[in-house]
């Protein structure tokens, strides 16, 4: 008998879309992968289940008993538990707070803490899933986080476990640790629904696969008679093809960073003597699990950050202070990791998004004052043109655009004044395959052409296919940079989590 | 229920979303006029008369608008920037410091030179007391809601002290004010009869320079992006600070024109009570202009209406002048929930 | 010099200290919840205002005292509804909002005092609180004197703030509160309704705001002024980010403002203090609230969520 069965989902947002007819059923004991590009439907699937959003059509049973739609108490209370993929967690608020959150009667006179410490306790002996009851959760590492979200979800007595894209934030190693955990856990009865859409991952865990593409359900495989060919062709539909790289020496110098030391207190991780040369005609990927210093980097070499100590030579020109401006004005091209945030000013027009960098210049500006707004339309039409920007025109509103067109945005600013370096923050994040080939065409087209590029990406297999080095970020230092293919991915993955090693093979 | 953001915001709901809040204030507002036991339509007619009914009141609408604009203007250029400048009412009485101090006597310059000199001064003045809120929140990222509005209470006790001592007006018969405005320094009225000074088309000036700021320059784009993303301005390398700053200096110094205005055109000597409050109702005649420079003056002429037209309301139908000051808060509430249904669509499930 | 000391070793200091800290705690203790929650509540001022005249209102009517703080009380909460409504159902600008209540309550609160006494020239008298000794604590030297000879108002005040510190640190409730002001998606992730927790914690943080403003009007005066709260709302901002949204330390703040206004008031009547002329003194307390804030600003652990509306359903 299945412990959870999902009849006939089917969920729409307007014209959209979101589920179409979904039927599945998970087995005690299994687990179950969901597998599907961005934007196929997981999530929203998993909030139907979690009550987060009522579906239209369709029913769901666990042990055979309706749930109650709509209702995240009913979806706790029948043994539902869900990690999200950006942790639900209170920075400034301790473990114990965190799990206990919403376990007693809001109306209770007080909080029973010590039962609640108890019952941790025991969970922590039976499932092995250690962790300091009063650690305030701000400082706890990534993969500890995660843990105490585990938790959560166990302390409700969960009986299904959805974990949303779980491993994006951890190292090889945590990966590891965290499929150990869920096979313990799995062993005394839990289910597990593994949302994920890295296919190694799904391979590595899995019991069944279920792959959802546009909403629907377009197979289900076991995952013992699959492979990564496989299930790849199963979620886009078509053979994927990623773009690859055609060998090329590199050229001359274009960044280099010598002993750089940033304290950053915002992104985690600042950077400690970090040594990094960026050639002409080359990508250097930056590995590391998020939160290594990375941002720190992207923010150094965006502009946005100075360093305490260390040198930054551009084109061979020593840089005495960092700003945005500056870098703008060495033809540096930068893609920030939060496009949203970081990379468009959503409510204004397209055309002031493609310009927004060169405001003052000559070109675009009338004495440095006045926008020359009829030169600054043409070169947006002719920039839409050139990098397919699907949009009503330029002077329609930014926010409006898709994920994949406003990163197609951001490259068309960002490539059009032809950098000599660029840093490339997770260009492809939340992108859909048609996108993501896009955009790393044109980055190795830059390549082609004579830039060097700072790859930093969370995705292992990104690095792997575009880079010519790699290089490995680890609680801010950088290892130096090896030839792409010279390590395995075994050895990349420990140099992930800190176990350096130390032969540096060029 | 479910707030939905529209596709496409049509500028006619946009131009409307005003009108509609007016409209709605006053709905809500006649439930006021009900309570005093007045007729609803007669008493809004009343207002209406008084506002605009006869030329005197007209001309008195209009001068009593000029204070609005210049700090309608204020807030709107540095609400559009997020900078929450609460201060336009200390502002305003910085700017008229500064033309008592300079124009009872100290400096005298022919008519064409001195009145110009004074708003110099008095925009310098509204500008500079910002300098503090400003640093304080781009150094020390203090909040400058609180700081400029603190600063408010500050200067009018600093008003308050000059006024009753250093400053006092021997022959002011024994009420506090300062002495008078030189003749040099008065802003002339316009028309023969009636208070209206040129203010207001320096008011009007203001407005049309603000739009085109803020609309053709640079440093306008800058201010903009500023205010809708700060994070994604720093990253295309724009100057926050500056661009604060900037903005801080603008929107303080037409406040401190304000001052000036009724200081040197419309009262003639520095009171206490120089301003009932035009720092505050900028801030409704900012919002109804939704931020817009040149939308300030039509809202700046609305709100003035309803206090001239209140007072004639009141003598009519004997209904509380408060009205007016309920209209006020009234409309900067009304105006949010039009803004926001002009550009979203609340869907019931 | 002296006789400035001699100022804060007199009873009679400590007395008015503890009187004029009682609207500063209701205020300050009732932005904290509404800030902890999420949510800038700058109607503070307004709502306050709206208090003050409620409660002398209905006592001026007949009422007495106590169901004249609790109508105060009841009004608040309604504008802290109205405030809800905005900032946590539909969203909009917590700090627009916040100053359109601070603008509506106080004319409103004005408009109806005009209408019911249209032509008072003196504000009419109601009788106050009176002074509640408390049996054998008040004959204490010097503490009994300041502490347990207060209004009963002043004694509601110090309660308060063990009170509120035990509901947010010891009870499911108060947790959810705090949660909703740092993470909200993590209240919701619990089956928890965000935008009820959010509008519950403004609607009581604004009750007590609202009895702070009572307080001046059926307390500290027996009359209603016109500008009478005088920018304490501003003040009791200024507080919470100085205590850090704990309520411990926003005691603490608040006899620091309440003890320097009483300060002021003595230090005016001291000989030579006439040279400085009444004005400054009346400035310190902004001046130092603005000072206050400098030196909090830097370590400010802002409540995460704040000033952040929650959508339902909306994930990163």
């Amino acid at each position: 008998m299945p412990v959870l069965r999902l009849e006939n989902i089917t969920k729409r947002f307007g014209s959209l879309v979101a589920n179409d007819g979904v039927t599945l059923s998970l087995a005690r004991g299994e687990v179950l992968a969901l597998l599907g590009e961005n934007g196929a439907g997981k999530t929203t699937l998993m909030n139907i289940l979690f009550g987060h959003y009522v579906a239209d059509e369709g029913t769901i049973e666990i042990d055979n008993k309706p749930l109650p739609p709509g209702s995240t108490d009913a979806a706790i209370e029948a043994g539902i538990g869900m990690v999200h993929q950006h942790f639900t967690l209170a920075d400034n608020l301790s473990v114990l707070e965190n799990i206990t959150l919403g376990t007693e009667p809001l109306w209770a006179w007080r909080q029973d803490t010590r039962a609640a410490r108890k019952k941790l306790a025991l969970m922590a002996e039976e499932f092995g899933l250690t962790i300091d009851p009063d650690a305030e959760v701000g400082q706890l590492s990534v993969g500890e986080r995660q843990r105490v979200e585990i938790l959560k979800a166990l302390y409700r007595d969960a009986r299904v476990l959805i974990l949303d894209e779980p491993t994006a934030v951890l190292t090889p190693q945590e990966t590891t640790d965290l499929f150990a955990t869920l096979k313990s856990l799995t062993a005394k009865g839990l289910a597990v629904i593994f949302i994920s859409h890295k296919l190694n991952e799904i391979l590595a865990i899995s019991d069944r696969v279920v792959v959802l593409r546009r909403g629907a359900i377009v197979g289900e495989v076991l995952t013992s008679d699959a492979d990564r060919s496989l299930l790849a062709e199963m979620m886009v539909g078509e053979k994927v093809t990623r773009p690859k790289p055609r060998a090329l020496a590199y050229g001359a110098p274009i960044l280099r960073l010598s002993n750089i030391s940033v304290a950053d207190a915002l992104s985690g991780a600042g950077l400690r003597g970090v040594d990094l040369t960026v050639n002409a005609h080359e990508i250097i990927g930056i590995a590391g699990v998020a939160g290594n210093g990375q941002s720190a980097l992207a923010d150094l070499l965006s502009g946005l950050l100075q360093p305490d100590a260390g040198s930054v030579e551009l084109l061979g020109a020593n840089l005495e202070t960092i700003s945005a401006s500056d870098m703008i004005r060495r033809r540096v091209g930068r893609i920030p990791e939060d496009r949203h945030k970081f990379g468009i000013v959503g409510e204004m027009q397209i055309w002031e998004n493609l310009i927004s960098e060169q405001l003052r210049s000559p070109e675009f500006s009338i004495w440095g004052s006045l926008i020359n707004k009829s030169r600054a339309l043409e070169r947006a039409k002719s920039l839409i043109e050139q990098f397919d920007i699907r949009c009503e025109g330029p002077e329609a509103e930014t926010k409006l655009l898709s994920g994949g067109n406003i990163q197609k945005l951001i490259l068309a600013r960002t490539l059009a004044p032809d950098p000599s370096f660029i840093l490339a923050n997770q260009p492809v994040r939340g992108l859909d395959e048609g996108a993501i080939a896009y955009v790393q065409t044109q980055l190795l087209e830059a390549r082609d052409r004579g830039a060097g590029i700072l790859l930093i990406s969370e995705d292992l297999d990104e690095l792997l296919s575009l880079s010519d080095r790699i290089a490995v970020m680890f609680h801010g230092t950088l290892s130096e940079s090896f030839k792409n293919g010279s390590k395995t991915v075994a050895e990349i993955g420990l140099m992930m989590a800190g176990h350096a090693t130390v032969e540096t093979v060029s | 229920m479910q707030i939905v953001p529209r596709t496409h915001i049509s500028p006619v709901r946009a131009t409307l979303a005003p009108v509609t809040a007016v409209l709605a204030t006053m709905l809500i507002c006649s439930a006021l006029i009900i309570w005093a036991g007045a007729p609803v339509l007669s008493s809004w007619l009343f207002m209406l008369k008084g506002a605009l009914g006869s030329r005197f009141a007209l001309t008195e609408t209009l001068t009593r608008s000029v204070p609005l604009i210049f700090t309608g203007l204020a807030v709107a250029i540095a609400f559009r920037s997020k900078f929450y400048n609460i201060g336009a009412e200390g502002q305003l009485y910085c700017g008229a410091l500064a033309a008592t101090y300079f124009g009872t006597g100290l400096i005298t310059l022919p008519p064409i030179l001195m009145v110009p000199f004074l708003m110099l001064v008095g925009a310098i003045a509204g500008g500079a007391i910002l300098i503090v809120p400003v640093v304080l929140k781009t150094h020390l990222k203090v909040d400058e809601v609180v700081t400029t509005l603190l600063l408010n209470f500050v200067i009018l006790l600093l008003v308050s002290y000059l006024i009753e001592g250093p400053w006092r007006d021997p022959m002011a018969l024994g009420w506090p004010q300062a002495a008078s405005i030189i003749d040099e320094g008065v802003i002339p009225t316009m028309l023969s009869k009636g208070r209206l000074h040129y203010g207001f088309v320096f008011a009007v000036i203001a407005a049309v320079l603000v739009w085109a700021l803020v609309r053709f320059t640079v440093w306008g784009f800058e201010i903009k992006a500023v205010g809708l993303n700060v994070s994604a301005a720093a990253f295309a390398g724009i100057n926050i600070n500056a661009t604060i700053v900037r903005t801080a200096l603008i929107s303080g110094g037409l406040a401190g024109l304000a001052g000036v205005s009724e200081v040197a055109g419309l009262k003639g000597y520095l009171t206490l009570d120089l301003s009932p409050g035009f720092g505050y109702t900028g801030i409704a005649v900012a919002m109804l202009a939704q931020l817009h420079p040149l939308a300030v003056i039509p809202a700046a002429l609305f709100l003035s209406g309803v206090y001239v037209g209140s007072d004639a309301m009141s003598r009519a139908v004997n209904i509380p002048t408060y009205i007016a000051d309920v209209i006020v808060g009234m409309s900067v509430l009304a105006i949010l929930v039009s803004v926001m249904l002009s550009k979203f669509r609340i869907t019931w499930r | 010099m002296l006789d400035l000391l001699e100022i804060v070793v007199s009873t009679g200091f400590w007395a008015a200290t503890i009187r004029i800290v009682s609207p500063l705690i209701f205020g300050t203790l009732g932005e904290l919840i509404c800030e902890r929650a999420g949510v800038l509540n700058l109607g503070i001022e307004g709502i306050m205002t709206v208090g003050a005249m409620a409660g002398w209102m209905w006592v001026y009517q007949g009422g007495d005292l106590w169901t004249g703080v609790l109508f105060a009380a009841l009004v608040g909460a309604l504008f802290g509804f109205l405030h809800a409504v905005f900032t946590v159902f539909l969203g909009l600008s917590q700090h627009v909002t916040g100053i359109g209540i601070t603008l509506f309550g106080s004319s409103l609160s004005y408009f109806v005092y005009r209408m019911l006494l249209p032509s008072a020239t003196t504000p009419p008298k109601i009788v106050p609180f009176q002074t509640y000794r408390i049996p054998f604590l008040s004959d204490i030297p010097l503490v009994g004197e300041a502490l347990f000879s207060q209004t009963p108002l002043t004694y509601l005040a110090l309660l308060s703030v063990p009170a509120v510190w035990y509901v947010l640190y010891r009870t499911p409730l108060g947790l959810a509160v705090r949660m909703a002001g740092e993470n909200p998606v993590a209240v919701e992730a619990q089956g928890i309704n965000v935008l009820a927790v959010r509008t519950g914690a403004v609607m009581a943080g604004s009750a007590m705001m609202a009895v702070g403003g009572a307080f001046i009007t059926m307390s500290a005066f027996d009359a209603f002024f016109f500008g009478m709260i005088n920018g304490r709302g501003w003040i009791c901002v200024a507080l919470v980010i100085f205590a850090s949204w704990r309520p411990g330390k926003a005691l603490l703040g608040a006899i620091l403002f309440a003890g320097l206004e009483a300060f002021q008031v003595r230090a005016q009547q001291v000989a030579g203090a006439a040279i400085i002329p009444y004005q400054f003194y009346l400035m310190l307390p902004y001046i130092l609230s603005i000072v206050a804030m400098i030196f909090m600003a830097r370590k400010a652990k802002y409540p995460h969520a704040l000033l952040v509306p929650f959508r339902r359903g909306e994930r990163v």
